[in-house]
């Protein structure tokens, strides 16, 4: 149903670095994209309008245009923001002495209360606290008895006063106060340190709703007030996120429901418009299930992005920045030997089995799909292109040229393949090089926007010039294609 | 029609929230006089968003606006709204959204759900709509057999508004519960049978396995049913909701939507994201916590309470 962002950012800087210069109209059409993509997660519009006008702003900057990879730059500039949005992280729940902390629960009916209750007691509890639970909720039948079953599953006691709960009818101002109090009472005399109190929720928010949490609130001292909140609310989730916030200065959130296939914009928004922690999210029905919130996964589950950011960061840790800025240079230069052409090859390889790393490009899942290559046959594409390098003497691999018959048919030999496999493999590098030549007369931007085909594309030729017979016409030949053209 | 009479005021003053957005804002975007420009059309957009009526669908409703608008057809702003209101009515038959009953023999009426949605409170008002407006004898059965209270939920719904229940203990098999209910509906001779199930995510496979092993037991009882599979949707979920949508229809065939909590902070604008895409239409809006709270959807009303426009006739 949704169109990955990244296949269409892809789309966006594929044009881009077919002519060679970021515009900024390029940037626009890429911001325009991330756009799109968060509507469609639920982030709050406004949200989305002043998130997409910083990013459009850093994007302008001379980092992103200079780049070799301009499309995996932005999406990593996007990610970043978005990270630094739902930011600062801080899952810590503050306890005070003496006890015990008083936690109040609140939210809408319907968003997960009672439930991350529980979970939230056996996550304190297994912390070495000891917890006791309210049920203050006396306004739904169910509520009380739900919470009970809870504790027992996860052996936390409840403080349940039958006699206040309310049969279907109207609760007595006060009823939920006097329960609270009787409990942090309970509560001292049993030693617990933490009162988690699960509260009445309603389809929307009320005056009468309201009225009970502040009673609550400044009747009793809490200490905490934990919103909770379904992770696939719409757009509404700022207005209700912001009332409580209002109403009762939240110290937290928790999102709910997201072992669901939602994308989860209502944190974003709720995070943005209140201004305090996601301290936990909430994953599935089993009391084990509440996480403590990391930005950095949410950010690409928000976005709707496969794996790319992970292999952004990978690259930018494995990369040996000194040696690829060193081969760049030769390549510009026209003077790109077979060594360093194997240790660019190494380079990419440290990210891990070839076939993965082209899965997770952008664009590529797609290139190994029409060719219809195995990750597997892509990786013995790499070792048998290493096993001829490896057979190949060093003056050999200084000057191909002198690569004859008979040297050509001794490596095929030494590296057990094809002596066609060898030939192939000489002329896939003498192309690269011969094309990185050329480029010497043209200007600095062109070659930077050609530096970022060749090294993303380079090695989409290697392995599939090499072995792999009547494959389709592919994206990258296209544009070598039209490389030679313009020469 | 006295049926649908209170519909207008209520959604009106259920979809007051969206009407804060909708209906003031737009209105005042709609102003006679003002013209179409591009900052005109960037406004209309950011309301339609804020409805949760989706991207794309916003995107279809503005560009058709656009292209009118730059082929000269339509200068004043006034004039968008008889086009957005055509553009939004559209696609929403009435013989789709009308209640398919059995030719003969109980009509059965599954309903699903992820959870937390309102899936009890819904049948309940269902089954006093269908008894009290239509007359019709009404069973519900109560193949929620998961949720901690669900059983007695139900059964206090159906003694409540008057009407059987067939139930049996927690934790039982809701496709049995489901088999039993369909024989004493026959046996009774009961109209409608409604039948609750548990609430799911839409991602839990084995459950969903589960729901289409209760619509095949059911098939199997009683011929042609179920008759009607009602998928209850918050009106609060945002795009999320195309995803049950769908993934219900997969497993069950989900043949229309009850959009509950519309009373809340409601503007549930995805349901014509998931008429567009899916096909499903709405056949029924939850307004409040009672059981009278529900009406059968209306679309024209639906759109006017979201301008808060004009009254229509009853």
């Amino acid at each position: 149903m949704f169109t990955a962002l990244t296949d269409r950012l892809n789309d966006v800087f594929r044009k881009i670095s077919g002519r060679g210069i970021i515009s900024e109209e390029n940037i626009r059409e890429a911001v325009a994209n991330v756009r799109t993509a968060l509507l469609e997660a639920d982030v709050n519009f406004q949200v989305v309008k002043e998130f997409c006008d910083t990013v459009q702003a850093n994007a302008m900057g001379q980092e992103v245009i200079s780049s070799l990879q301009p499309g995996q730059l932005f999406i990593k500039s996007v990610y970043d923001e978005l990270v630094k949005l739902m930011g600062p992280v801080d899952t810590s729940i503050m306890t005070v002495t003496p006890g015990p902390t008083v936690i109040m629960m609140c939210g809408l009916q319907g968003a997960g209360k009672t439930t991350t209750c529980g979970k939230l007691a056996r996550y304190l509890d297994a912390k070495g606290l000891h917890p006791l639970m309210v049920a203050a909720d006396l306004q739904r039948p169910a509520a009380v008895e739900q919470l009970r079953v809870l504790g027992e599953q996860v052996g936390v006691p409840v403080y349940i006063d039958e006699a206040r709960v309310a049969e279907h009818g109207q609760v007595p101002r006060g009823a939920a106060v006097a329960v609270c109090r009787a409990a942090v009472a309970d509560a001292k005399l049993h030693g617990h340190d933490v009162v988690i109190i699960d509260t009445a929720g309603r389809l929307h928010i009320d005056e009468d709703l309201m009225t009970e949490l502040r009673d609550i609130n400044t009747q009793i001292g809490v200490h905490q007030i934990f919103l909770v909140l379904d992770a696939m609310s719409g757009q509404d989730a700022v207005n209700s996120a912001k009332a409580f916030n209002d109403q009762l200065e939240l110290d937290g959130l928790i999102l709910t429901k997201f072992d669901s296939d939602t994308r989860g914009g209502a944190l974003l928004s709720a995070k943005y418009v209140t201004g305090k922690p996601v301290k936990f999210i909430g994953v599935g029905e089993k009391v084990e299930g509440l996480e403590e919130f990391r930005p950095e996964g949410m950010a690409q589950r928000i976005l709707g992005m496969g794996d790319v950011v992970g292999l952004v960061n990978d690259a930018m840790q494995k990369f040996d920045a000194a040696k690829t800025a060193k081969i760049n240079e030769k390549m510009l230069k026209g003077q790109l030997s077979l060594d360093d052409f194997m240790d660019q090859m190494a380079q990419v390889s440290k990210l891990g089995s070839v076939g993965r790393v082209m899965n997770m490009l952008p664009g590529m899942d797609g290139f190994t799909r029409d060719l219809n290559i195995k990750e597997s046959d892509m990786d013995k594409q790499v070792v048998r292109m290493r096993a001829i390098y490896n057979s190949m003497s060093k003056k050999e691999r200084k000057d191909p040229d002198m690569l004859d018959g008979p040297r050509r048919r001794r490596i095929a030999t030494g590296a057990g393949v094809q002596t066609q496999d060898v030939s192939q493999f000489i002329k896939q590098f003498e192309t690269s090089r011969d094309l990185m030549q050329s480029f010497g007369s043209l200007n600095m931007a062109r070659k930077m926007s050609v530096m970022s085909q060749l090294m993303s594309g380079g090695l989409v030729n290697l392995a599939g010039s090499f072995g792999l017979k009547g494959r389709k016409s592919t994206f990258m030949e296209k544009k070598d294609r039209n490389k030679k053209k313009r020469r | 029609m006295g049926f649908f009479s209170k519909t207008i005021d209520k959604l009106k003053g259920a979809l007051k929230k969206t009407a804060t957005v909708l209906s003031t804002d737009v209105r005042t975007l709609f102003v006679p006089g003002r013209q179409i420009d591009d900052q005109f059309l960037s406004e209309l957009e950011e309301r339609f968003l804020r409805a949760d009526m989706g991207i794309q669908n916003v995107d279809r409703i503005v560009n058709e606006l656009r292209d009118r608008w730059r082929l000269g057809k339509i200068k004043d702003a006034s004039e968008c709204l008889g086009i957005v209101k055509e553009q939004l009515g559209a696609n929403w038959p009435k013989q789709d959204r009308e209640l398919r009953l059995a030719p003969s023999g109980p009509t059965v009426i599954l309903v699903a759900g992820i959870n937390g949605t309102g899936k009890t409170t819904s049948i309940a008002k269902l089954a006093w709509l269908l008894k009290n407006e239509m007359k019709k004898s009404v069973m519900v059965c109560a193949s929620d057999t998961f949720r901690a209270a669900a059983v007695e939920q139900l059964s206090i719904w159906a003694q409540r508004i008057g009407v059987d229940i067939v139930k049996h203990k927690m934790g039982a098999d809701p496709a049995a519960v489901a088999y039993d209910a369909c024989e004493s509906a026959k046996a009774r001779g009961i109209d409608i049978l409604i039948i609750d199930t548990a609430g799911r995510l839409h991602t839990q496979e084995n459950l969903m396995r589960e729901l289409t092993k209760i619509r095949d037991v059911v098939a199997r009882r009683i011929p042609g049913a179920p008759h009607e599979v009602l998928l209850v949707l918050d009106a609060t979920t945002g795009q999320n909701a195309l995803a049950q949508a769908k993934n219900f229809s997969l497993a069950i065939g989900v043949t229309g939507i009850v959009l509950a909590k519309l009373d809340g902070t409601a503007k549930g604008g995805v349901i014509f994201a998931i008429r567009d895409q899916l096909s499903i239409p709405v056949k029924f809006v939850g307004l409040g916590e009672t059981p009278q709270d529900i009406e059968t959807f209306d679309p024209v009303r639906f759109i006017d309470a979201l301008f808060g426009g004009e009254k229509a006739a009853a």
